[in-house]
C-alpha cells in the first residue's frame, strides 16, 4: 500500500536523482576555476578574491563585466568569453551555495 | 533549477536524513559512510594523478581511492624554472602528499610496474598486486635516449641534464649555472613538439638569462629549437628576448639535435656543432613506460588515445588516462594544468559509473599556463574547451589569448595561481 509517506520519499528519490544531475553541473563547471579561485572557491592568500558565499548574481555580473570589458583585467576577460550564460549562471549558483569557510 | 529550490529541497533532505527516515540512501548522502561504491587504483602523483586521488574522495565520498607514487613529495614543474635561476630553492616547489591522506588516500609509496585491464590489477616493483574497478594512469612523459645518440648511458644524463621533470635533475642542472665560468655558454635544446610545456624552453631561456645578466654578465644562452618558430606565446617571448637579453640570448629555430658528446659537452646539429659550457637537452617525449606496458600507447607510436567524454583510453575499457600522456585534444598544451582538469572529468565521471549513473554530457576544460620573462614578470596564454559531442572531443571555446604584455601583476598571480592550484590538487 502506498502511504502519502512513500508517495513523498517516492518523490524525493526522483528529485534528488535530479537534483544531482543538476548539482553536478554547476559543480564540474566551477572545477575549472578551482586553479586560480581555490577548491569550491576558498581562494588562499590575499590576491584572488574568494568565491563561495558570494551571491549569484554578484558572479554573473562579474562576469558580465568581464566579457564586455566595462571592468578591465589580465585574464578574466578571455576566460569569461569561453563559458555559455547558462553555463555562468550554474557555476554562480554553485559558488553562492558553498560555505564562506571551508 | 533555481539555487534557492536547490537549498530548499538540501534543507528537507537533510532533515529527512538527520531523522532517520532515509537509511536506504545510505552512501549517497553521507560522504564517507556506508559500503564503497568502488576501488579506483591511481597511478602517478603528478597534477593529474594527485587531484584526481583527491575529487575521487572529495566527489565520491566512500571511493576506495589507493594513489601509487614513487616519490616521497610531489615536486612542481611550473616554477622550476625559478630554481634554476636562484629565486627560488627546490624545497619552495616541494609539497607533501600528508593533505591527501587526510582526506582519506590511502598512498602507497612504490614503483608501479604494471597496469593489467584484464585482471583489473596495478602490479608493483615489490610484488605486490593492487586490484581495481577502475584505474587511472597519469603517468607523464618518458624519454626515448635513443633518439639522441650519445645520451643513452646515466652518466651522459647526469653530465647532461634535462630537468624536464623536476626535482634532482633540476637541483642538478643549477649547480652546473652556479658553477659555470662568467663568459661560459649555457645551451639549450629543444624537441619537436608535441612535448611538455609548450612555452617552458622558453621561459627556461629567459631565467637563465637573467641570473647570468645579473651574475655571469659575458655568459651566453644559445637555444637551438627543433621547431620552426617560438611554440607558445611567440610575440612576448621575441620581446622579451629583444627588450631583456639582446645579445645575451641567441635563439636558433629549426635546429634540431642529432647526437651529443658527453665527454666534451658537445651538441651537434646537421650543419653545425657547438660545445657548450652547460649543455642542457629537453629530450624527445612520449607516454610513459608504464602506459606502453600496459598496451595504451596506440597514437603515433608515442601517445594514449582517449574518449575524452570520459578520459578513458580508446585500448583498455576502465583505464583513465590523464596529462602529458594523452594524444592531446586540438590545442591543448600538455600543462599540469590541463592535467588537473583531465583529472576532475574523470573523476566526475568515475563516480557516476561506479554508482550506475550517466556521465556528464558536456564536461567543460579551462588551461593557464604563466611563464617568467624576468624573476619579477610573468605573462599567460589562456583557453577554454567545451566538449562537443558531436566531434567527441574538446574544442577551444571563444576567448582564448595571451597577455598584452608582460607584468609585474602577472607575475604575483602566477605565484597565487602556484599556490592555489598546488592546494586543490594535493588538499593541503
Amino acid at each position: 500500500m502506498r502511504t502519502p509517506r512513500a508517495t513523498a520519499l517516492l518523490w524525493l528519490a526522483l528529485a534528488t536523482g535530479a537534483q544531482a544531475q543538476d548539482a553536478n553541473l554547476g559543480r564540474n563547471l566551477a572545477a575549472t576555476c578551482s586553479n586560480c579561485h581555490g577548491t569550491n572557491g576558498h581562494a588562499r592568500g590575499d590576491l584572488i578574491k574568494p568565491l563561495a558565499g558570494v551571491p549569484a548574481d554578484k558572479i554573473v555580473a562579474a562576469f558580465n563585466d568581464f566579457k564586455s570589458g566595462a571592468v578591465p583585467a589580465t585574464i578574466m576577460q578571455q576566460i569569461a568569453r569561453g563559458f555559455s550564460d547558462d553555463q555562468v549562471r550554474a557555476i554562480a549558483a554553485y559558488f553562492a551555495a558553498q560555505p564562506a569557510r571551508p | 533549477m533555481s539555487s534557492r529550490a536547490a537549498l530548499s529541497r538540501r534543507r528537507l533532505l537533510a532533515g529527512l536524513a538527520a531523522g532517520g527516515a532515509l537509511p536506504w540512501l545510505g552512501g549517497c548522502a553521507t560522504p564517507s559512510g556506508g559500503p564503497s561504491i568502488g576501488r579506483v587504483v591511481v597511478v602517478g602523483g603528478g597534477w593529474g594523478g594527485a587531484t584526481a586521488a583527491r575529487y575521487l574522495r572529495l566527489w565520491g565520498g566512500n571511493v576506495d581511492v589507493t594513489l601509487v607514487e614513487r616519490g616521497s613529495s610531489f615536486v612542481s614543474c611550473p616554477l622550476s624554472n625559478l630554481v634554476l635561476s636562484g629565486h627560488k630553492q627546490i624545497g619552495d616547489v616541494t609539497l607533501p602528499y600528508a593533505g591527501l591522506e587526510a582526506a582519506g588516500v590511502r598512498r602507497i609509496q612504490a614503483e608501479a610496474v604494471a597496469v593489467d585491464a584484464t585482471a583489473k590489477e596495478v602490479r608493483l616493483a615489490d610484488g605486490r598486486r593492487l586490484p581495481f574497478d577502475r584505474a587511472v594512469l597519469s603517468p607523464g612523459v618518458d624519454f626515448t635516449p635513443g633518439e639522441v645518440a650519445g645520451l643513452e648511458t646515466t652518466a651522459a644524463q647526469e653530465r647532461i641534464p634535462h630537468a624536464w621533470k623536476a626535482g634532482p635533475q633540476t637541483v642538478a642542472l643549477r649547480r652546473q649555472l652556479e658553477a659555470m665560468h662568467d663568459g661560459g655558454v649555457f645551451a639549450l635544446t629543444i624537441p619537436r613538439v608535441p612535448y611538455r610545456c609548450p612555452p617552458g624552453p622558453y621561459e627556461r631561456a629567459c631565467l637563465v638569462a637573467s641570473y647570468f645578466k645579473q651574475a655571469k654578465p659575458r655568459s651566453k644562452v644559445v637555444v637551438f629549437d627543433a621547431n620552426p618558430e617560438i611554440q607558445s606565446k611567440k610575440v612576448l617571448f621575441e620581446r622579451a628576448f629583444t627588450e631583456h637579453y639582446k645579445g645575451l640570448i641567441d635563439y636558433r629555430p629549426n635546429t634540431e639535435l642529432k647526437e651529443v658528446d658527453a665527454a666534451t659537452l658537445t651538441a651537434k646539429f646537421d650543419f653545425d656543432d657547438i660545445k657548450a659550457d652547460v649543455l642542457n637537452v629537453v629530450p624527445p617525449q612520449r607516454a610513459a613506460d608504464i602506459a606502453r606496458s600496459a598496451g595504451l600507447v596506440n597514437m603515433n607510436n608515442r601517445w594514449v588515445g582517449i574518449h575524452w567524454l570520459t578520459m578513458e583510453s580508446t585500448a583498455a575499457p576502465g583505464i583513465h588516462v590523464l596529462g602529458d600522456a594523452t594524444l592531446a585534444a586540438a590545442l591543448m598544451p600538455k600543462s599540469g594544468h590541463l592535467a588537473n582538469q583531465h583529472a576532475k572529468v574523470a573523476a566526475a565521471a568515475i563516480v557516476q559509473l561506479l554508482r550506475g549513473e550517466a556521465v556528464n554530457p558536456a564536461p567543460v576544460v579551462a588551461n593557464t599556463c604563466y611563464s617568467f620573462v624576468t624573476p619579477g614578470e610573468a605573462m599567460h596564454v589562456t583557453s577554454v574547451h567545451q566538449y562537443h559531442a558531436d566531434e567527441k572531443t574538446f574544442k577551444v571555446a571563444p576567448g582564448a589569448g595571451l597577455s598584452t604584455a608582460a607584468s609585474a601583476l602577472e607575475a604575483r598571480y602566477a605565484q597565487s595561481w602556484a599556490q592555489n592550484v598546488w592546494a586543490d590538487m594535493l588538499a593541503t
